[in-house]
């Protein structure tokens, strides 16, 4: 497989969120706007980037035994420097992200990818491959965000663009899950126009 | 009665599932058949309830007293690693009945960010929760993913039979008939 493809198969065909439903917690959790979708789509494509860095380094000095504990310490502490630097840098986001940053640990995404991917191909493949991913995680949250902050709130990425309220029911709770279902639809068609 | 506001607070209106969207996962990935579903929740409320109780414990008598809160992230997914295995093995040996029913759930456990979830919140310093309630309150929220989990998986068995549009099937089905369970919760809002 080319690196391009390695790179591009997480927007559409792979998409961890659209086509794998990996990931769907943040996926749904912090989706009340495409900043915040943005934001930590980007923050988990770091944490994803670097453990698989480390990862496809790391992986035959590793057992196979202890191959999974020790991703789990990779990637938390990948995490860990997310959460202190977001936490110093951007506190607005991190407000607005909360709980879900330290749960970037038990992202199946970033596991599937290290135990999947990493641990079996060369550094340069593996960070092609966990920013393909990453960017496509962040491309399909952010499409969310946007969704529901255009019909829940009318704004895009903090602009007004139509006046009077939305419908509010897409900034909560239900708003995500609805949103995600037709994306998800939608995604399958446009998957099966390109093959 | 304080435990009672705890536990309607976490079954009803901060829904582990609906309102909080941790364990997704299992809650679609697990859910197309009822007694399976019946098995995941047993599962997350026995790990559920141990991790918060040994969490507990390591946040405030050994992060907090040397000061390494930070190393939260990191000592609580080894924890509920660790305690997910020790507890397999031990129930292989103690309850082979037990471990029948719950064994493949078991090891998805790890990754179910609702335990992960359930032991950093009940840490938090704005609930102020001595050991007993933090006990409590991952019992509730085990409850309400056991409640969430089984109402939903109740309706896609009836909704596998239903004529749905050929874009529709399977997942964003699934995902929609969530978001108007979903709505449904929203009705508990300000129950407590």
């Amino acid at each position: 497989m080319g690196q391009l493809q390695n790179f591009s198969k997480g927007f559409i065909r792979e998409n961890p969120v659209f086509v794998l439903l990996l990931g769907l917690c943040p996926a749904l959790g912090v989706t009340t706007s495409a900043f915040n979708g943005l934001g930590m789509g980007l923050a988990t494509t770091f944490v994803l980037v670097s453990s698989n860095i480390v990862v496809s380094l790391i992986k035959n000095y590793i057992p196979s035994k202890v191959r999974i504990p020790s991703f789990i310490v990779v990637i938390a502490s990948f995490v860990t420097i997310v959460d202190l630097v977001m936490e110093a840098y951007m506190p607005a986001l991190f407000d607005s992200l909360g709980l879900f940053i330290p749960l970037i640990v038990v992202n199946c995404l970033v596991m599937g990818r290290a135990e999947a991917f990493a641990s079996k191909n060369n550094t340069f493949s593996a960070i092609v491959d966990g920013l393909g991913m990453g960017l496509g995680f962040a491309f399909a949250l952010t499409l969310l965000g946007g969704l529901r902050e255009i019909l829940g709130a009318g704004e895009f990425f903090g602009l007004s663009l139509f006046a009077g309220d939305g419908m509010l029911v897409f900034v909560l709770a239900p708003g995500a899950f609805i949103g995600l279902g037709y994306l998800v639809a939608l995604n399958n068609i446009v998957k099966k126009k390109l093959d | 009665m304080e435990y009672i506001v705890i536990i309607i607070g976490a079954v009803f209106v901060n829904n582990i599932v609906l309102a909080q969207f941790l364990g997704i996962c299992p809650y679609l990935g697990v859910s197309a058949k009822v007694s399976t579903s019946v098995g995941m929740s047993g599962a997350v409320m026995f790990v559920m309830t141990l991790a918060t109780i040994v969490t507990f414990l390591i946040y405030n008598y050994i992060l907090i007293p040397f000061d390494i809160t930070y190393l939260q992230t990191i000592s609580y997914i080894l924890v509920v690693a660790s305690l997910v295995q020790m507890v397999e093995i031990i129930l292989k040996k103690v309850s082979p009945a037990l471990y029948q029913a719950l064994g493949i759930f078991l090891p998805l456990i790890v990754t179910n960010c609702a335990i992960l979830g359930v032991t950093i919140l009940a840490v938090r310093e704005d609930y102020g929760f001595h050991l007993l309630e933090a006990v409590v309150f991952a019992i509730g929220n085990a409850l309400g993913f056991a409640l969430t989990i089984v109402l939903f998986a109740g309706i896609r068995e009836h909704l596998d039979l239903m004529d749905v549009p050929k874009g529709m099937r399977g997942a964003p089905a699934a995902l929609v008939v969530a978001g108007i369970l979903a709505l449904a919760f929203m009705g508990f809002a300000n129950l407590v």
